[in-house]
């Protein structure tokens, strides 16, 4: 069991800045993340797209945002615990034990929610004869290529990670690339490639076409693809492989009693505390009267949050405001030299 | 103000004012239309705002850029008039439009 002042679960913009608001303070925290880096939306929906309402930041983008507030909160020397997502949450005496899914448990006075809108997940086949193959012959990421070896592979999508894969598997399988439109938004110069692997007869393309249903029984024999014009065509296959991107699940936090509206999380706006204390809900998941959901707004959330934390994991001290321009507490905790 | 008519995938449907300068995605989200999740908040990352527009209609609407097309690609069961209704912003040009949500968003 791992015992901590706060377990921050999210660990987007808010969640990091946290540990900021956190660490000054002088206060201990654990980080969750369902995905495998820090970031969340702004690494995995935008990190090349500037955002400009950052205050004195003009203009930077998801991931320069992302890199500076991991540099910020470098002195805290914060433990991530990423590819894990947190499953259970229970009470004991004064304390919250949350679980994960890979069965690391967690003990501590506070919760931070800076979830988002919740865990990032491959968005599925909406078809419902594809559940009973996924992780069999359907998958949505590719962990060992060999498995496609000399086998046919029908690939869905139009981003990179359509492409990357439709040029990587072409190597060692008969691979066809299907997409609903004639445009790919992935790098030009990989779809330069496998225009002319098609033309070398290496890999086929198959636009406008998007999956209709999959034949088989234990493994999948084939697999049906329709156009607007409900031409349809059938294409032997083994395997398929579909990239539509990630969607956000609010998952497991739905079912730990806290009150909330629609997708997101009631908090006062105090202390930015749920109706259960010691659980907070900051950033995009948290909503009260005027809520907007920007980044920034997220960072207030955070500081605000972080001074009721530090009441509860320190009942005996008293909390006292510092600014870090003078506070040699707080300057020391950042590891700053003496000037 | 302008009148915009939801349609949900069973057929019913709901005519709201929506004030000019809402998107449409936002018109349904604030008067409680099911069938919009809108999880970005209308930051085209996320598809979740995915409506069929009418024919009639499809065609008056500014066209899509790419990187809204790009979206729609995520988007569940797209067709030739989807479209993202957090990228639709009512004026009055618009008064009457209809959209159909899909079964589900994701």
């Amino acid at each position: 069991m791992i015992k901590t002042d706060v377990v921050i679960v999210g660990a987007g913009p808010v969640g990091l800045f946290t540990v900021h608001q956190l660490g000054i303070k002088g206060l201990k925290s654990e980080v969750i993340d369902n995905l495998d880096k820090a970031g969340g939306q702004c690494i995995e929906l935008y990190p090349d797209k500037p955002i400009y309402d950052i205050p004195a930041i003009p203009e930077c983008t998801g991931k320069e945002l992302t890199e500076n507030l991991l540099k910020q909160i470098k002195p805290f020397n914060t433990n991530f615990h990423f590819n894990e997502r947190v499953q259970e949450v229970s009470e004991e005496k004064e304390n919250w034990i949350v679980k994960t899914n890979k069965n690391k448990v967690f003990s501590a006075p506070n919760i931070i929610i800076a979830g988002g809108v919740g865990s990032f997940e491959p968005r599925r086949i909406s078809l419902k004869e594809a559940e009973k193959y996924e992780g069999k012959n359907i998958f949505y990421s590719v962990r060992d290529k060999n498995k496609f070896k000399s086998k046919k592979v029908s690939i869905f999508g139009g981003g990179d990670s359509a492409l990357d894969w439709a040029l990587d598997l072409s190597k060692i399988a008969h691979v066809t690339l299907i997409h609903r439109r004639e445009e790919f938004r992935g790098a030009p110069h990989t779809l330069n490639e496998i225009k002319k692997l098609e033309k070398a007869g290496k890999l086929q393309i198959k636009t406008k076409y998007q999956l209709s249903s999959i034949e088989g029984d234990k493994d999948i024999k084939s697999i049906t693809i329709k156009n607007d014009d409900e031409k349809t065509i059938k294409i032997d296959t083994d395997y398929i492989l579909s990239f539509f991107g990630l969607i956000m699940q609010l998952g497991p936090i739905a079912e730990w009693g806290l009150n909330m509206n629609k997708k997101t999380i009631t908090v006062n706006t105090e202390n930015f505390q749920t109706n259960k204390k010691g659980i907070f809900a900051i950033g995009d998941i948290c909503t009260y009267p005027g809520k907007e959901r920007l980044i920034l707004s997220g960072f207030h959330e955070a500081a605000l949050a972080s001074v009721e934390c530090f009441k509860r994991a320190r009942p005996n001290e008293k909390y006292r405001f510092q600014f870090t321009t003078s506070s040699k507490e707080i300057q020391e905790r950042l590891g700053c030299k003496p000037k | 103000m302008s009148k915009i008519t939801y349609i949900d995938s069973t057929g019913s449907q709901k005519t709201i004012d929506v004030a000019n300068g809402l998107s449409v995605m936002e018109g349904a989200v604030q008067n409680n239309i099911s069938g919009i999740d809108a999880d970005c908040g209308g930051g085209m990352a996320c598809a979740t705002c995915h409506v069929y527009v009418k024919e009639e209609w499809f065609n008056k609407l500014p066209k899509a850029e790419d990187a809204e097309q790009d979206m729609i690609d995520m988007a569940f069961e797209p067709k030739k008039n989807s479209r993202l209704s957090c990228q639709i912003i009512v004026t009055d040009e618009l008064d009457g439009l209809v959209v159909t949500t899909p079964s589900k968003q994701v």
